[in-house]
């Protein structure tokens, strides 16, 4: 009996037991739930789907309110690696797809390499396959259930209104290991702008990203929306851009740079606006969009041309007599000639070197001398300033530098558009070293004075000049985007820039250059009703034969448009320079071509110039 | 009038003297359990809760019959039990023989026999008919467990011939939950020292390969640990088993200054190996003790030698069994499970994502019908074997806690109806019960919760099932039935 009660008692033993498991269990929940966060996280990878809702990229529309830049959806194959099951079918998805098992198997190896495609992880959504078609994505839609862990990203890619302006307006590309980097925004497989104002107003365009809460389930399947969507961030568009540029003015100008390598740069100089901007050769923007992106954009690189060069805002040439203007301002200025101050030209300027000129009256004072682009004028008035007594020639030059660095030259204007050159002014350090200490004066680099030697400016450095000589004296900084929607432009766009000249002497330069259209070098510019200014220019190059240049503005008294034009090896400025800058004046002024030139307009069309540029297409 | 309605009054008390503590629990426990069927297998084009298409509508179904099952049962004399408790054993063996042979290949297991529409599983009827032959035998005329060897035998036999059969089906996991009747043997008699040695082996194991490193002296800290434990063990079974103050002092003194200088040298930079540190340390307190015995042999002595011996060895042939025997699979498995190794796709998918189901509930969880990683089906078996992953995530902390809570009042309610019987048969048929309850909730739920090996056992009342309900319910008013009568039995 008494055994028996001992015996009884061990349902104490058993029953602790069962009290101590419980106990135990208590604890591992309380860790498990209320301790530790981690499975929270987990559980939210896990089920839920956050889906990236791409806004829809900033529309580009022109100065006349003609929209050029739209978007065109597209469809990107997107999956989770870890949700695609080992057992998919391939050989239906190939069909579905339309591709081959070794293209699959091709896309597959690229997502997966890690240099390819830096972003992958087995747990976030890669991209298999961009650009899916409007029938791709319908039958890939309603298969979609046969492959889980696969869902289709609707994204909107680029289509344009024009097949110019490629080099203003640029394009859309995936964004690489540097973009992801950089930018927060961005994931492996987002798009980004390259190029053009697509990559300068990349973060005005592109808007936010939206997010969609999707749950799946352990298959990847999706299972509807999170609460109904409740916890959505709706995306927010990108903001429209309004350009300053005129897109037909832009396509008459590559329509007459047709065969011709160079640039046209027209601002509008009250506002610092561009109204065209042509680099030639150019190319479709098209052409980067969609599937064949990859290899439209390798045969652009490849072309010897170099069509994605933007001449406009890259090249770097000798501005040539374009740049007199700037040498009269300083020498007016610097009180080294008056207007009435004259300087002997025998066919050139003839003082222990020589500078060649041509046939004009002699001696010749500044307006005359820029009617008929004097080389020895400038050249002579050059030798002044640098020489003058009780200074020394590196003193001068520096001031000499400052003023053309405060007209706009050798520094990045700071265009809206990326990829801008500098240019190219020396200073004094430059030429001191460059002639190894020696002493040097106003001869020994004589050249500059007429654009030529060591001076190298863009096209749209050239135009600057030209805007501010319209303005008589002043620029905006040229800007190819008026406005963008709900914001304003940069404020360095709105600041007035003047150069420490004189307004009257601006005046006189203008007085010459109309002079040089009434009966100089520019009499191809003088169009009936517009008083149009001019300057030619003609640059020597080490690549062949003269570059043909011309800046010019109309009109005389209320400027509209300020015109630069640059074309390669083309020759004289008044063959090539005169004709298509004056095109552009007349076609932006009076919205046509007179019918007396439209043989003019017919001349540059068909020419071409391209052949002269050494440069052989193989 | 007492005598002419003895009939109708037998009747009346049943119902009248039945533990009504118990059924309410029960109900509660089942409906609780539905109500997660329905959460668990909840889809977003989901049909009713009460549906035949769902999983809860059938497990309502099934609760419904499993009522008339246990009514009928209580209406039944409670003789019967007793008086057919070895018949119905027998029936159930022979069915459990048969399945093997008939019963269809489900996912390699044979346990299932389809009667039409239905499938049912007699190795859950095993359990009841296992008690109830247990029980007769308990019972039977002057028995005592520790009368003789032949009683444990017979006892054993009774155990382990459902075993055996569950395990030919190939449901490991079924066949497992008879091992808790040690339970039953313990209270019966079985030495408490049965017991306690398998709950060392356990620890030993569990300790011994969870911890491969660091090293201390030398040696895996889980080895390190579990030799530590031997020579406690040692230690305090000659203080409080062997009783024997004097030698116990001694050994232990011995242990402190060996432990002690062996700790000054390491740090001196003399490391001793540690397996050779705990060897000659037990060694010299096994050969002590043996010595000190030698003058008065006494049987606690020689089981302390001995339950230290055996540990030793134990401690070594599991790390041999472990890195030689077992396949790399099975070692994966056991390591997946004691967390060595995290294995999120393969072994541990099931144990990493009931975590994660689980983990994610917080204190008060996401509500009912909100959790999203057991209606997303990230769990698998989310409702029947993890059927208490829905319970953690949607009613978080609180809930989880709050069954784990009823299920421990439901089960020391049994324990103390089972103290409470006044005949062997019932009191043993009760502990049957409660042993088998304790196994299947702790492995359940320490499954679930990630704490010991993936075993496919139902959570009583809970996980989807008509076999497994009917099962527990045939227990349960069995149970009921026989403590309803308790006073009318006259021994």
């Amino acid at each position: 009996m008494r055994k028996d009660y001992n015996l009884s008692k061990r349902r104490y033993v058993i029953g602790g037991f069962l009290c101590l498991l419980v106990i135990i269990f208590i604890i591992r929940l309380f860790d498990l739930q209320v301790k530790q966060d981690k499975y929270k996280d987990s559980a939210i990878s896990n089920a839920f789907l956050k889906r990236v809702i791409y806004p829809a990229r900033g529309l580009v529309y022109d100065r006349e309110g003609r929209l050029v830049v739209f978007n065109q959806p597209a469809y990107d194959v997107m999956l989770i690696p870890k949700d695609v099951g080992s057992d998919i079918d391939s050989v239906a998805l190939c069909e579905v797809l339309g591709i081959t098992r070794e293209e699959l198997q091709q896309k597959w190896a690229d997502m997966k390499d890690p240099r390819r495609n830096p972003g992958y992880s087995a747990y976030t959504p890669q991209k298999l396959i961009s650009h899916l078609s409007q029938e791709d994505f319908g039958r890939l839609q309603e298969k979609l259930y046969m492959f889980p862990g696969f869902f289709i990203q609707k994204r909107t890619i680029r289509e344009y209104n024009t097949s110019g302006a490629a080099n203003i307006l640029g394009n859309i590309r995936e964004v690489n290991a540097n973009d992801v980097d950089r930018d927060d925004y961005y994931r492996s497989g987002d798009y980004t702008g390259d190029l053009g104002i697509e990559k300068s107003y990349e973060v005005a365009l592109r808007g936010h990203k939206g997010i969609e809460i999707l749950m799946k389930d352990a298959h990847g399947r999706i299972k509807g929306k999170y609460e109904d969507g409740k916890h959505d961030i709706a995306p927010e568009s990108g903001r429209n851009l309004t350009l300053s540029i005129d897109m037909q003015l832009q396509e008459y100008g590559e329509s007459l740079m047709k065969g011709k390598i160079g640039a046209i740069v027209a601002i509008e100089p009250a506002t610092g606006e561009i109204l065209c901007l042509v680099s030639s050769p150019n190319y479709d923007p098209s052409l980067l969009v969609g599937k064949e992106r990859g290899k439209n954009y390798a045969s652009l690189v490849r072309d010897p041309f170099k069509p994605l060069y933007d001449r406009a805002i890259q090249g770097a040439y000798p501005p040539g007599s374009t740049f007199k203007p700037t040498q009269g301002l300083i020498f007016l200025q610097e009180g080294v000639v008056t207007t009435s101050t004259m300087y002997p030209c025998s066919h050139g300027y003839v003082n222990g070197l020589r500078v060649g000129c041509h046939g004009h009256a002699s001696p010749i004072a500044l307006k005359p001398a820029l009617q008929t682009s004097c080389n020895a004028y400038f050249c002579w008035g050059f030798k002044h300033f640098i020489d003058k007594k009780g200074t020394k020639p590196s003193q001068q030059f520096e001031k000499w530098k400052n003023y053309i660095v405060e007209m706009g030259y050798g520094y990045k204007l700071g265009v809206d558009l990326p990829g801008e050159s500098r240019g190219f002014i020396p200073n004094s350090d430059f030429y001191s070293k460059s002639f190894r200490g020696a002493n040097w004066s106003g001869n020994s680099i004589i050249s500059v004075s007429i654009g030529q030697g060591e001076v190298l400016a863009t096209p749209l450095q050239i135009a600057n000049l030209c805007a501010t000589i319209a303005n008589r004296g002043w620029y905006y900084t040229p800007h190819v985007v008026k406005s963008i929607s709900d914001s304003v432009i940069d404020n360095k766009y709105r600041t007035k820039h003047t150069p420490n000249i004189k307004r009257e002497y601006y005046e006189q330069i203008a007085e010459g250059m109309r002079m040089a259209v009434l009966g100089g070098t520019c009499r191809g510019a003088n169009l009936p009703g517009i008083e149009v200014c001019g300057k030619t220019g003609t640059a020597q190059n080490p690549h062949g034969k003269d570059h043909s240049a011309f800046i010019g503005f109309a009109p005389y008294n209320d400027p509209k448009i300020a015109v630069a034009v640059y074309v390669e090896n083309a020759g004289f400025g008044a063959t090539y320079g005169v004709p298509i800058g004056s095109l552009i004046i007349e076609k932006y002024l009076n919205g046509e071509i007179s019918s007396a030139r439209k043989s003019v307009e017919e001349r540059m069309w068909n020419s071409n110039t391209i052949i002269s540029s050494g440069v052989k297409k193989h | 009038m007492e005598l002419k309605n003895t009939k109708a009054t037998a009747n009346v008390s049943v119902f009248h003297s039945l533990d009504w503590f118990t059924i309410i629990l029960y109900l509660l426990l089942v409906t609780a359990g539905a109500i997660s069927i329905y959460a668990a297998s909840y889809d977003f084009d989901h049909a009713s809760m009460f549906s035949f298409e769902e999983f809860s509508g059938k497990q309502f179904m099934w609760i419904g019959l499993g009522l008339i099952l246990g009514l009928s049962i209580l209406l039944l004399d409670y003789r019967i039990y007793e008086a057919y408790a070895y018949p119905i054993y027998g029936i159930v063996i022979l069915l459990l023989l048969l399945t093997i042979f008939i019963a269809p290949d489900v996912k390699g297991s044979r346990s299932w026999i389809v009667l039409g529409p239905v499938s049912l599983q007699p190795a859950e009827f095993g359990k009841f008919a296992t008690a109830l032959a247990l029980g007769k035998l308990f019972s039977s005329y002057n028995f005592a467990l520790n009368a003789n060897k032949t009683n444990y035998y017979r006892a054993l036999m009774i155990i382990f011939m459902p075993i055996i059969l569950i395990l030919l089906q190939k449901e490991t996991g079924s066949a497992l939950v008879y091992f808790s009747l040690i339970f039953v043997l313990y209270r019966e008699g079985m030495s408490g020292l049965v017991l306690f040695s398998v709950l060392c082996a356990v620890v030993y194991f569990v300790v011994a390969v969870k911890f491969a490193d660091p090293l201390i002296l030398g040696i895996p800290m889980g080895e390190f640990t579990v030799l530590l434990i031997i020579s406690l063990i040692f230690c305090c079974m000659l203080l409080f088993y062997c009783r024997d103050i004097i030698i116990a002092r001694n050994v232990i003194f011995f242990f402190a200054i060996y432990g002690i200088v062996v700790t000054v040298l390491s740090f001196c930079g003399i490391t001793l190996n540690g397996i050779i540190f705990f060897l000659s340390m037990l060694g010299v307190g096994i050969i002590y003790v043996a010595i000190a015995m030698l003058r008065h042999p006494v049987q606690k002595f020689l089981t302390t030698i001995a339950f230290a011996c055996i540990g030793i060895l134990f401690l070594f042939s599991v790390n041999y069994a472990f890195n030689n025997v077992l396949q790399p699979h099975q070692q994966n498995r056991i390591k997946v499970t004691l967390g060595i190794v995290e294995d999120l796709r393969g072994v541990g998918y099931n144990v990493n994502q009931s975590k994660i189901a689980i983990g994610s509930g917080g204190i008060i969880g996401k509500g009912f019908l909100n959790g999203t990683q057991t209606k997303l089906k990230y769990v698998p078996e989310q409702h029947t074997d993890f059927i208490y992953c829905t319970i953690g995530e949607e009613e978080g902390f609180i809930g989880a806690v709050g069954v784990l809570v009823l299920f421990t009042i439901f089960i020391l309610r049994i324990l103390h109806i089972a103290e409470r019987q006044r005949t062997a048969f019932g009191r043993v048929y009760a502990y049957c019960v409660v042993s088998y309850m304790i196994f299947h909730l702790g492995i359940n739920i320490g499954m679930v919760l990630g704490l010991c090996p993936v075993i496919g056992i139902p959570l009583p009342f809970f996980s989807y099932g008509g076999s497994s309900l009917w099962g527990f319910t045939i227990l349960i008013f069995i149970l009921l039935r026989i403590d309803a009568s308790r006073k009318e039995r006259r021994d």
